[in-house]
């Protein structure tokens, strides 16, 4: 798949405290969440973001809560991928279970400045930095997880594992 | 093998896995609460799998936005409790006879040696104190797990820690595990199992454990695991809802590293803003006056903490400038330290004393923060604007320093009363 927008680049520990703050928590509507993303952090954020753009930040994005609520906010601001040197566990999973791609590439992120045209294409392994033409490997994402993805998340992967085989993931 | 693949192995129906494989796992326990449970039941009811995969073994406690702080955690509520109805569910804790779920699970016997927990709370890693994997994840995972019962998990590498040396007066588990932290950073154990050991850990009691391995999460880690003994059995024996099996890691089990610390003479450790890693000892915390101290959530609200919180305050008032809210962690915890004439102490010493709930920890209710404020508190994140507005502080520290900077006004040690 290929995701393409403009780069907002944030700092590492990016937690999600910042993301979605739990004072917004009692309600899981995408849209309402998406409202109140990054407020914590910057309170433009979601008045900057255009659909389509793509998340950049340093080490250890996403860390803290298991709140699905954080990947559903970025993802309703508009964000199409995030890309990161590195992300915490739970957020990882809650991500690809919603279908919002993550990638770790600590290379394209030292590459990367906010206001730069990014192209990233999951199936070639690829990231590009069209404002100043440098291109990043990522490693593809396994077999699995890229069904995951391309079925729109895990509920979806789980729904159609259950009709072919009658049973189990 | 490590306790941890060991335990992986057998749920995933093998004789051996190593780190990295992907593996699907059987669940035997599915656990969720009011803020994460609702959207898992969407994400159940859209799988097309009408009735969850044991009653017996999905667990859903309401401890988060509870009591009800608004119409809107109302709702969220309801969602649980109906499902908890139309299920069947046999381990839904209503508010009145709830806890805080990490508290409330293992004092229940619900989670045992042994066994592989999910829970829709990044903080499910505080059962693995009783060597069990537990580990925490979303609600689409929660909700996958509600309807098959398995789950695939990457295995992972193992790092050990191992603590010699014997602990200073009012040094307990949150400050060994806050020095750890400290040491290795928040992504310091990042997509790895943290296995506890060494002599201090076995003298450690129960609620320390808890304390250790809940914040595993906090250095990024998939799950935190201590190797069952006698202390173990002992807490388990008379709670254990079924029978059970304890594994132990082989000698030349496969590490990624070791870390070895001395811990001997280490002080009461405290974490500055904005981050569990930024960690002191307290000697070298300096002058930081506090608006509130909180004592409790699913790190600190065992009974020994509360203990610990009642000898120091016993005879003492509450600075005037300082908010302090104790909030024992399960009904069970409540009832003993009423008994013990612990709740008396700390109201007459000035405390707000409340229901079990995890409110103040999230900035969720029971004691938010204003623009400027300050707190100390027992709980596990100091992230930037974790327990209100966004231009408020968070500092960590173990019930000693907590209750101590409740009666001084500023942050100090036992040792300055």
């Amino acid at each position: 798949m290929v995701y393409e927008g403009i780069a907002h680049k944030y700092g590492r520990d990016i937690n999600t405290d910042v993301i979605i703050p739990a004072r917004h928590l009692t309600t899981f509507d995408p849209q309402e969440l998406g409202k109140h993303c990054m407020e914590n952090l910057d309170p433009s954020f979601v008045s900057k973001i255009k659909k389509g753009d793509i998340l950049v930040a340093e080490e250890n994005f996403g860390c803290g809560s298991s709140r699905e609520h954080a990947p559903l906010a970025i993802k309703a601001a508009g964000i199409s991928c995030i890309i990161a040197k590195s992300f915490a566990r739970i957020f990882f999973r809650n991500a690809i279970n919603i279908g919002l791609p993550v990638l770790e590439c600590p290379e394209a992120v030292d590459g990367i400045n906010t206001g730069e045209q990014i192209k990233v294409d999951t199936m070639r392994g690829q990231i590009i930095n069209l404002s100043t033409g440098k291109i990043f490997e990522v490693k593809p994402f396994p077999d699995f997880i890229q069904g995951i993805i391309e079925r729109g998340g895990l509920i979806n992967y789980v729904k159609e594992r259950l009709k072919v085989k009658g049973s189990r993931l | 093998m490590t306790i941890t693949e060991k335990i992986l192995a057998v749920h995933a129906g093998k004789r051996e896995v190593s780190s990295g494989e992907l593996i699907n796992v059987k669940l035997d326990v599915v656990l969720g609460n009011d803020v994460t449970t609702p959207l898992a039941i969407e994400g159940f009811k859209k799988i097309g799998i009408s009735k969850v995969f044991d009653p017996n073994r999905v667990v859903l406690v309401p401890d988060h936005h509870t009591p009800n702080r608004d119409i809107k955690a109302a709702e969220q509520c309801k969602i649980l409790r109906n499902f908890a109805h139309e299920q069947g569910l046999t381990h839904y804790y209503e508010v009145g006879r709830m806890g805080i779920e990490h508290a409330l699970l293992p004092e229940e016997g619900l989670v045992l040696p042994g066994e592989v927990i999910i829970g829709a709370d990044s903080h499910t890693c505080t059962y693995g104190a009783l060597g069990a994997f537990a580990t925490g994840v979303g609600s689409t995972d929660m909700a996958v797990g509600m309807a098959l019962g398995e789950l695939w998990f990457k295995v992972p590498p193992t790092i050990k820690f191992v603590y010699y040396g014997k602990l200073n007066d009012w040094v307990t588990g949150k400050d060994l595990i806050l020095y750890t932290i400290g040491r290795i950073g928040v992504d310091g154990a990042l997509y790895r199992a943290m296995e506890f050991c060494g002599e201090v850990i076995g003298n450690l009691s129960m609620d320390s454990r808890f304390t250790v391995a809940n914040m595993a999460i906090e250095a990024g880690a998939k799950s935190g695991i201590i190797e069952p003994d006698q202390i173990t059995l002992d807490y388990v024996n008379p709670r254990a809802w079924h029978p059970f099996t304890v594994y132990k890691s082989d000698e030349d089990a496969n590490y990624e590293r070791v870390f070895e610390f001395d811990v001997s003479g280490i002080e009461p450790q405290v974490a500055f803003p904005h981050l569990p890693s930024n960690v002191k000892p307290i000697s070298e915390v300096g002058d930081v006056s506090i608006d509130q101290v909180v004592i409790g959530s699913c790190t600190n609200g065992r009974l020994e903490d509360l203990r610990i919180a009642a000898r120091i305050l016993r005879g003492r008032d509450v600075h005037a400038k300082v908010r302090l809210i104790i909030i024992p962690a399960t009904q069970g915890i409540y009832a003993q330290a009423l008994r013990d004439g612990l709740i008396e102490t700390f109201i007459t010493a000035g405390a707000a004393v409340s229901t079990p709930t995890c409110g103040p920890c999230l900035g969720g209710h029971m004691g938010v923060l204003a623009e400027g404020e300050r707190a100390l508190a027992t709980t596990n994140r100091n992230f930037v604007g974790r327990m209100g507005h966004p231009k408020s502080e968070v500092y960590l520290c173990g019930p000693a320093v907590a209750a101590a900077s409740a009666v001084l006004g500023k942050i100090a040690s036992p040792g300055d009363l």
